[in-house]
């Protein structure tokens, strides 16, 4: 089988050195991957927001939504619901999804649907130039906040572990390799999942240096265990000095809300159904 | 009796809805035309609600005034509505919670001892409205052999006790008069909304999502209720942002979505209506309107949002705005507007209010005109698949996920034919003439229909000209009085020559409308068409006929 090709004629526009680069090679190298194994390209479908991470859709020939800022999971749960053989995967930012789109993360992760949410978490607005975002610490100097900022981050994977996520992971844009090995390993994921990846914005926020140096891979952690999920989610809470675990953080097997929800279709005559309902409106 | 009305009314949770609905089928049994004209408070408890059951020989869609029956739960609904007593009307009351003092002269009281029934038979206080309902039935020479059909439909639980309590309530009175049965063919009775949501579904509507909202909270009850029979998937989810999303996520995989809200909703779904401009993908929006601003009156009527979808959203694009006048057209124009957004792939919104959503009405399918799923312009498989193929009509071919060998793109921001983003000038300007083009496509074929309807006498010189639920009270007052009635029942594109057509010769127009501005007058005055005076009414309560009659006889003398 040949290989496919994932290029598409789109100009990159993403500043050199930016992390999202290593989130667009991970994730052709897994569709490839997906589809040597058998997975028709046709059934993935790429859903994103507005930001800097968006651009990804048109920098991969595959089917994509480019949908608007904070709304990448509803289409992607349309889209789901009504074709649930699809492979649905979306794309947000940090200020996308944990910002202005966060009932729907939260609502996404209660039902358990089956898609694949990836987080280009770097915690500053990168497109609008440099603003804090939900997950950037307490003090940080953005144009919106030039004294820093004054209200602490929130924790997106322990509000996510909360809100019943079955698969939450975090990776980093220097680990290319271990956000291959994530990124395969959520879409495969039967149910809501969820990966964070520390996506370093060398223009407005480099934090290349400092995530080297206090990134760990997991190891012997239980990810079936909540409370052992919970105890690593808390280790870090995106704002103090602490060591930062990535890796599979947790993981759970559950019904998904498109098999709790769907029937198969039925295909009636419509007209007849009609009749019988006017009749009994006798 | 050509035609009468009976008000039934009590507190929130009396169970007058339910009572009314039995009382309509009571009467459709005797082949008489319904109208219920509902009226609650935004409570669950307490309050006053009551219904007014209007019967007539002839087709309805509005209320009267004045009643024939009024039938009274408590002391409020006789002190509210007492005005509304004519000489002959007869009280129905239960006297140990009605007091009937200052009555019109000639009303006949007849008390019903329903609180004391109620006890000897150890029923729940909600069955007083069987009591009533009973008493009611044989006041009006109605046979039980008609009640006790009906009720063993209409009620589910308890409905032994139900039987019971309606004969005690029953054989508690004598009859007063006869409401003879007519010769005609009885027809379904159908809240607009259900109606609207058969046109839906006839047109092969797939998946209906909406966040709950009166007056179209209706619509998503029907749908969930239908969703075995008819294959449909129907979502709740966490607000009308999410609501719109998803439906464009179901267009997306060529899955035809609809959504249901009311103003409010409407605002969150503002970004979501632009996108799919943009995107062009297809979706009609249910827009049930109610007194604003904000929040406004609930549970009540207005048509003050003409201005607002025709203007929603960010950008210029084409859209499709119906308003339906009854529960015909309600089916009628929503599988239109299914059918056109999927061949245009844009918004289509139909624009209801709380009268024509929750008015009850008698459907005459025969009479709605034919609704159909259309076919769609398919992508013919030929060359590498563009969804934004520039075309002449400016309708690109449709393919959906999943489609072997094929990407499928679609963007929010400006894109090229494949559906790549561009901030190019000239493929900017290509691509936004392109989805206007559709606009020239789609008012040369809506040009093809009856989209503004007369009625009343076509001849006279003065005419009423009015919108959506207004139809069916206009068309009364102007079959009284002798007038014309205009009523465009597509709103956007503005049907301008039909329109045109349809007010030549006519010297004095009124526009009747429930806003405080008149926004159809205002909006069909650039194209020429002028009213000469308007009757507006913004309390949040429809017009009644004689109310209408009224006003309009001080306007054409």
């Amino acid at each position: 089988m040949s290989e496919i090709n994932l290029n598409t004629y789109a100009q990159n526009t993403w500043c050199p050195g930016c992390g999202n680069f290593a989130i667009l090679n991970a994730i052709k190298t897994v569709l490839k991957s997906l589809a040597e194994e058998g997975l028709p390209m046709e059934n993935v479908v790429l859903v994103s927001g507005i930001g800097c991470h968006a651009k990804i859709v048109d920098y991969i020939n595959a089917n994509s939504f480019y949908s608007i800022h904070g709304r990448v999971v509803p289409p992607a749960e349309g889209i789901k619901l009504s074709n649930p053989n699809l492979k649905v995967i979306g794309f947000a930012g940090d200020g996308d999804a944990y910002g202005e789109g966060i009932e729907h993360l939260i609502f996404a992760a209660k039902r358990n649907i089956d898609i694949t949410m990836i987080i280009h978490n770097n915690r500053v607005y990168g497109l609008t130039t440099g603003q804090y975002t939900p997950t950037s610490p307490l003090g940080f100097k953005g144009r919106s906040t030039p004294q820093g900022v004054r209200e602490a981050p929130i924790n997106p994977l322990e509000v996510m572990l909360s809100s019943g996520a079955t698969f939450l992971a975090r990776g980093t844009s220097h680990g290319i390799e271990g956000l291959k090995k994530i990124f395969k390993e959520a879409i495969a994921h039967k149910g809501f999942s969820l990966v964070d990846v520390l996506q370093v914005c060398v223009t407005y926020f480099n934090m290349y240096e400092y995530y080297d140096k206090k990134v760990y891979e997991l190891q012997g952690h239980n990810s079936a265990d909540y409370n052992a999920a919970l105890a690593k989610i808390r280790e870090w809470d995106y704002n103090n000095d602490a060591p930062i675990a990535l890796g599979v953080l947790y993981k759970k097997e559950a019904p998904t809300f498109e098999e709790r929800f769907l029937k198969p279709k039925v295909s009636t005559d419509r007209q007849a159904k009609i009749n019988q309902f006017l009749k009994e409106a006798m | 009796m050509k035609e009468f009305s009976i008000l039934i009314g009590g507190k929130a949770g009396f169970g007058i809805d339910k009572a009314s609905s039995i009382i309509a089928r009571i009467l459709n049994q005797l082949n008489y035309r319904i109208y219920i004209y509902r009226d609650y408070p935004s409570l669950i408890r307490g309050g006053h609600t009551f219904s007014i059951i209007r019967a007539s020989t002839d087709k309805i869609a509005t209320h009267r005034e004045k009643i024939d029956f009024l039938l009274a739960l408590n002391q409020d609904t006789l002190n509210f509505h007492k005005n509304r007593l004519k000489d002959s009307s007869l009280l129905l009351y239960d006297p140990e919670a009605v007091k009937p003092d200052n009555l019109p002269a000639n009303t006949k009281t007849i008390p019903v001892s329903i609180s004391k029934i109620i006890k000897e038979e150890s029923a729940s206080e909600i069955m007083r409205n069987t009591c009533i309902v009973g008493s009611f039935c044989k006041s009006a020479g109605v046979t039980w052999e008609i009640l006790e059909t009906v009720l063993k439909k209409a009620i589910g639980k308890d409905i032994d006790l139900n039987l019971k309590i309606a004969r005690r309530g029953f054989d508690a009175i004598n009859e007063q008069l006869k409401i003879e049965p007519l010769n005609q063919q009885n027809l379904p009775i159908l809240a607009g909304n259900e109606a609207l949501g058969l046109g839906l579904i006839k047109a092969g509507l797939g998946s209906y999502i909406a966040y709950p909202m009166t007056p179209s909270s209706g619509i998503l009850h029907f749908m969930a209720d239908m969703a075995e029979d008819f294959g449909l998937t129907v979502i709740h989810p966490e607000s009308e942002i999410s609501v719109i999303l998803m439906a464009l996520g179901f267009a997306y995989a060529g899955e035809k979505a609809a959504v249901g809200t009311s103003g409010g909703g409407f605002c969150l779904m503002n970004e979501g209506l632009s996108f799919a401009a943009m995107a062009e993908l297809p979706v009609v929006i249910v827009m049930g309107q109610r007194p604003g601003p904000s929040t406004g009156l609930p549970t009540y009527t207005s048509q003050t949002e003409l201005n607002f979808v025709i203007n929603a959203g960010q950008g210029e694009f084409p859209r499709l705005v119906v308003a339906p006048g009854d529960a015909e057209e309600a089916y009628y124009w929503s599988a239109m507007a299914l059918n056109i957004a999927w061949k245009y792939q844009i918004p289509a919104i139909i624009l209801t209010d709380k009268t024509l959503a929750e008015g009850i009405y008698n459907f005459d399918l025969s009479s709605a005109g034919e609704a159909k799923e259309e076919p769609l312009p398919l992508w013919n498989g030929n060359a590498g698949y563009k969804r934004y193929l520039v075309s002449e009509t400016g309708v690109s071919p449709l393919a959906f996920v999943p489609k072997k060998d094929s990407v499928i793109k679609i963007n929010s921001y400006e894109h090229d034919e494949s559906g790549i983003t561009t901030e190019d000038a000239a493929i900017t300007k290509t691509m936004q003439e392109k989805r206007l083009r559709k606009k020239e496509y789609l008012m040369q074929e809506l040009d093809k229909y009856s989209l503004v309807k007369v009625y009343g006498k076509k001849e006279a010189d003065s005419a009423i000209i009015c919108w959506g639920s207004n139809k069916g009270v206009c068309i009364e007052a102007a079959e009284i009085l002798g007038l014309k009635v205009v009523m465009p029942a597509v709103l956007w594109p503005l049907p301008v020559k039909q329109l045109q057509d349809a007010v030549r010769g006519v010297k004095n127009l009124i526009c009747v409308e429930n806003n405080a501005t008149g926004q159809l007058a205002e909006l069909i005055k650039p194209y020429g068409v002028n009213v000469n005076s308007r009757v507006l009414k913004c309390d949040g309560r429809p017009f009644s006929v004689d109310e209408l009659e009224k006003k309009l006889r001080n306007l054409i003398k």
